[in-house]
């Protein structure tokens, strides 16, 4: 045995003492195979920040052996499914589940009278049935649940339930959503606790300056009004919602899942099981992306239910066209802005009204509102500024979080009227956003001063400079490289380029007072003669790589090589949500503090042994360093058998909620800004569109992972690119027209153009390392450059996305 | 039914498979190999991509029955015979082309067929042969880099034999 898989076995050990009780019963074979993707994850290299080590779950994930939740798999396992509503609006008038109860293989049928607690639940109102009470209010909501034996008995069970609709008007329109008197309420009048009036999810509103008055108006020499419209997109992770309910013998439930936030998936999970949290256990499976689409529950609830009932393992995987129907999706908008601005460019004045549909439940639409009001004017300096941003609930699909969260629909609005008022103006589109750019110092419309760097027009600067791509070269081409021309349809006749700018700007973490405190726990021991550091946060892992840079900040931290990361799991405290831009800052940031405890205890034992005076102590190569001095002595030495082990929580500076008239507040913990450069060939016959290079420059602050930074930059253009000119969930009178990937399109390979990126670094003094959350910046900023650019192809005003060829051709 | 084949060499065997299931669940839920992955279940995301009888197949398209006495080779398949990574694994990491991994076995199982049938394939080669691959989260650039820097690798390792 050699001394590394020596290492492995002895750390193994460790941890299955440490969970032990949550494993009674036993797992089998491939659950045990989850608990490994993480108990794997150890690395040899010296990277700290700073650098680019590889991910640590890369080797188990391109070997296929890295245990996603829908791998889960127990031997005496059943598997769930549900009934889904085929109707957008119902009233349910029975619920016969005889028949299928009789097909052999059904181990359960369940409906809401078999939940044993709340009924409700939700993010931010608890207004959601775990399953539909006497009426449905979108099409695909959960009626009923079946357990089998094979998922194929699950499905045939399932078409044997029986219910019988009394079906009603869907309520899908702004007009018939504001007018409940006419057309009915998707949800009674204050049905439930702190819950909007009427159709309404919430609403904010923001005025600064003398607002917008016809005075103010007066004062500008240009105004240009539009109205705009974005479609809704689907998040369309790869890994489909799944994972595995194992009923555990203290009358408590483990369930492996992927989410982005465990505690809070537990915290609405335990009322409705009936169940105190401690006994609803949580440990995260491998998860296939996530992109704001695993926020809100999906099948944690549904699985729980039927383990509690059968008493088996319960394993629950959507299908793709489920998966459409599970999840929540980007509000889709409708926005009314206008901007007034002087002969020589500035901006006197803007004023917006957003309208998001919510859909059937309200999710997060509330803080999706909040964003929309105090992100929706862009990152501008606008003396006068009045907006109003609304969510309504329709029988819609329900909306809530998806990357760029309430900032995406904004942006392409307030940026697509930056390029019609420097039409207007005659002036460069670029120079005209420099001119009126946000810098550190300035104010936001909300009054919240910009206090660390917003080098926004330096950004724009950075895109415009890069090189462009060269011209069409129609006598060397090769015909894969224009628009649709893999399928032949032109030989580069009837192609025209256009160019395109834009700049967004996005919050980072929970914003309107919420302490979304993150916790870590660090360890540092001596494993096999060197000192191993251990990392343990409730962290989900969703492809991001916050576990590198977890690994990485424990490196730099306690000058150690070998770090393992502990499965995350509910076992210690929350570590928020993976989701707004914030994993890295806020547990990053908890591990950062964890480690630094570490450190300092380290330290103090090395004092009180030896009684160091010396004021420059620090951990470094695996030795305690005087840095007047040098090394003093080994941690292996120093530590001997003892291990440290502490726990710490990050909170980041406290904001407060926006005055729901005016929208005044310290609202956002950080803000972030990216910009692009799109360059696109359009088929102005057929109305096809080729992406050719989409060139991105964002401020980061600092770059934990250089390598991570740039790639989740080219996948956040990249799901831009998606909503410019291809994703859209179609819904027809409330019902979903394209639940599948046949008719829902993503970017491929080949609609996705070379990415180049400027990566700048400067640093935010409020944050840890001074790092700037990176996730959601370029999802918010890329679209409209896009579309920009195709504008700039055709000449067409292009006021809604995605972009479609019927849009380019006036053949709709 | 009972169906028998051979799975990354090995001779396998499933009992009591249900006709209408796929070679997918066959190789996920029956013999152990979940390493291929059910994102669309449909044949548009290539994330269950596997190699059957030397061509790449979407597995959730194949019913259990047609691979009987067939050739299967998977993502857990591509390794070394002594264990270590093939040389599209490898590359795959080394330039951050995995994310969060869910698509990376049916675009290794690509890659390595595009490399077996042309070991230096233009960019415009490289993305007809894995326009069949979507994934959700790297925006494909690190892929580029993984698949360019895979054929440098073979091609160099070719040249030193």
């Amino acid at each position: 045995m050699n001394e590394r898989s020596e290492r492995i076995i002895q750390h193994s050990a460790w941890r299955s003492h440490r969970t032990s009780e949550a494993r009674a019963g036993g797992l089998s074979t491939r659950t045990i195979q989850g608990q490994k993707n993480l108990q794997d994850i150890r690395q040899a290299s010296k990277d700290g920040i700073g650098g680019s080590p590889l991910r640590p779950d890369g080797t188990l994930k391109v070997k296929g052996e890295f245990a996603y939740s829908s791998d889960m798999w127990h031997e005496d396992m059943l598997w769930g499914m549900a009934l889904r509503s085929p109707h957008p609006r119902a009233n349910i008038l029975s619920v016969d589940i005889s028949d299928a109860l009789k097909v052999p293989g059904v181990y359960a049928v369940l409906t809401h009278d078999d939940i044993p607690g709340t009924k409700y639940y939700g993010l931010e109102i608890q207004d959601q049935p775990a399953l539909a009470i006497d009426k449905v209010r979108y099409h695909g909501e959960a009626i009923a649940l079946v357990a089998a034996d094979h998922p194929e008995t699950a499905r045939r069970a399932v078409k044997k339930i029986k219910v019988e609709y009394e079906v009603l008007t869907p309520i899908v329109t702004e007009e018939q959503c504001l007018n409940p008197e006419v057309y009915g309420y998707v949800h009674e009048p204050h049905e439930y606790k702190s819950h909007g009036s009427g159709n309404i999810v919430h609403s904010q509103k923001l005025v600064s300056g003398g607002g917008v008055t016809d005075e103010i108006r007066a004062l500008a020499d240009v105004i240009i009004k539009s109205d705009y419209e974005v479609g809704m997109q689907d998040q369309a992770f790869l890994g489909p919602e799944s994972g595995l309910a194992v009923p555990a013998e203290d009358g408590g439930i483990d369930l492996y899942i992927a989410t982005q936030w465990l505690h809070v998936d537990r915290q609405q999970m335990a009322p409705v099981l009936a169940l105190p949290e401690e006994k609803v256990r949580l440990t995260l499976a491998g998860v296939g992306g996530a992109f704001g689409g695993r926020e809100d529950l999906s099948m944690q609830i549904h699985a729980c239910l039927l383990a509690q009932h059968t008493g088996k393992p319960v394993k629950i995987v959507y299908a793709r066209d489920e998966s459409f129907f599970g999840h929540v999706h980007r509000h889709p908008a409708k926005m009314t802005y206008e901007h007034g601005a002087t002969r020589d460019g500035r901006l006197v004045f803007a004023d917006a009204r957003i309208v998001l549909d919510g859909g059937a439940y309200a999710s997060a639409s509330p803080a999706v509102v909040g964003n929309a009001a105090s992100l929706g004017h862009g990152p501008y300096v606008i003396p006068n500024v009045r907006m109003e941003a609304i969510a309504l609930y329709s029988n819609n699909p329900s909306c809530g979080a998806m990357r760029g969260f309430g900032a995406v629909q904004a942006a392409f609005a307030y940026e697509s009227q930056m390029d019609k008022l420097a039409a207007a103006l005659d002036m460069d589109p670029v120079e005209l956003r420099q001119l009126n750019a946000m810098a550190e110092g300035d104010y936001m419309p909300t009054g919240q001063q910009i206090d660390s760097p917003a080098p926004v027009a330096e950004l724009l600067q950075r895109v415009k400079d890069m090189p462009l791509p060269p011209p069409l070269d129609l006598d060397n081409l090769d015909i894969r490289q224009i628009p649709g021309a893999l399928s032949n349809t032109s030989h580069g006749e009837g192609i025209v380029r256009g160019i395109g700018y834009s700049v967004g700007i996005k919050n980072v973490g929970f914003s309107e007072g919420f302490d979304d405190y993150s916790t870590a726990r660090v360890r540092i021991e001596v494993i096999g003669g060197e000192p191993v550091a251990m990392v343990h946060t409730a962290m989900a892992e969703v492809g991001q790589g916050g576990v590198t840079v977890h690994a990485q900040i424990v490196r730099t931290e306690l000058g150690v090589e070998q770090v393992t990361i502990h499965p995350a799991n509910t076992e210690v405290g929350s570590a928020g949500s993976t989701s707004a831009s914030r994993q890295t800052y806020m547990t990053g940031g908890a591990v950062k503090l964890a480690a630094e405890a570490v450190k300092q205890a380290v330290i103090d034992k090395g004092r009180r042994r030896y009684g160091w005076t010396q004021s420059d102590l620090t951990l470094i190569g695996g030795k305690v360093v005087s840095e007047s001095q040098g090394a003093l002595i080994s941690v292996v030495d120093l530590l001997g058998d003892e291990a440290i082990d502490l726990t710490r929580e990050h909170h980041h500076r406290p904001t407060v909620p926006f005055d729901k008239e005016t929208g005044q507040g310290f609202g956002h913990v950080q803000y972030t800004f990216c910009a692009n450069r799109a360059v696109v060939d359009v088929d102005v016959e057929l109305g096809l569109v080729k992406v050719v290079e989409l060139t991105a420059a964002q401020d980061v602050g600092r770059a934990l992972n250089p390598l991570s930074v740039v790639g989740q930059i080219q996948g956040g253009c990249t799901q831009a690119l998606g909503l410019a000119v291809m994703e859209e969930i179609i819904v027809k009178d409330g019902k979903v027209r394209n639940a599948s990937f046949t008719d829902y399109l993503i970017p491929t390979i080949l609609d996705t153009p070379p990415i180049p990126v400027d990566v700048l670094e400067r640093p935010d003094p409020h944050a840890p390392y001074g790092l700037r959350g990176v996730g959601e910046a370029p999802t918010v900023s890329a679209t409209p450059s896009i579309v920009a650019a195709i504008r700039a192809a055709t000449g067409l005003a292009l006021n809604r996305i995605p972009v479609r060829p019927e849009h380019l051709t006036d053949t709709l | 039914m009972r169906v028998t084949f051979t799975a990354n060499g090995k001779p396998v065997e499933a009992d009591d498979v249900w006709e209408g299931e796929s070679l997918l669940y066959v190789l996920r839920e029956r013999v152990g190999l979940p390493g291929s992955k059910n994102a669309c279940e449909q044949g548009e995301c290539g994330s269950c991509t596997v190699y059957l009888d030397g061509t790449p197949v979407c597995s959730c398209l194949v019913a259990a029955g047609q691979v009987q006495d067939r050739e299967v080779r998977t993502v857990e398949g591509l390794a070394e015979e002594n264990g270590e990574l093939g040389l599209v694994q490898q590359a795959f990491i080394d330039a951050g082309a995995v994310q969060c991994g869910f698509c990376t076995p049916g675009l290794l199982v690509q890659t390595d067929a595009l490399l077996e049938t042309d070991a230096q394939p233009s960019d415009s080669d490289i993305r007809e042969a894995l326009s069949g691959n979507l994934c959700r989260c790297t925006g494909y650039e690190k892929i580029m880099d993984a698949v360019r820097l895979a054929s440098a690798r073979k091609c160099a390792k070719a040249a030193s034999e």
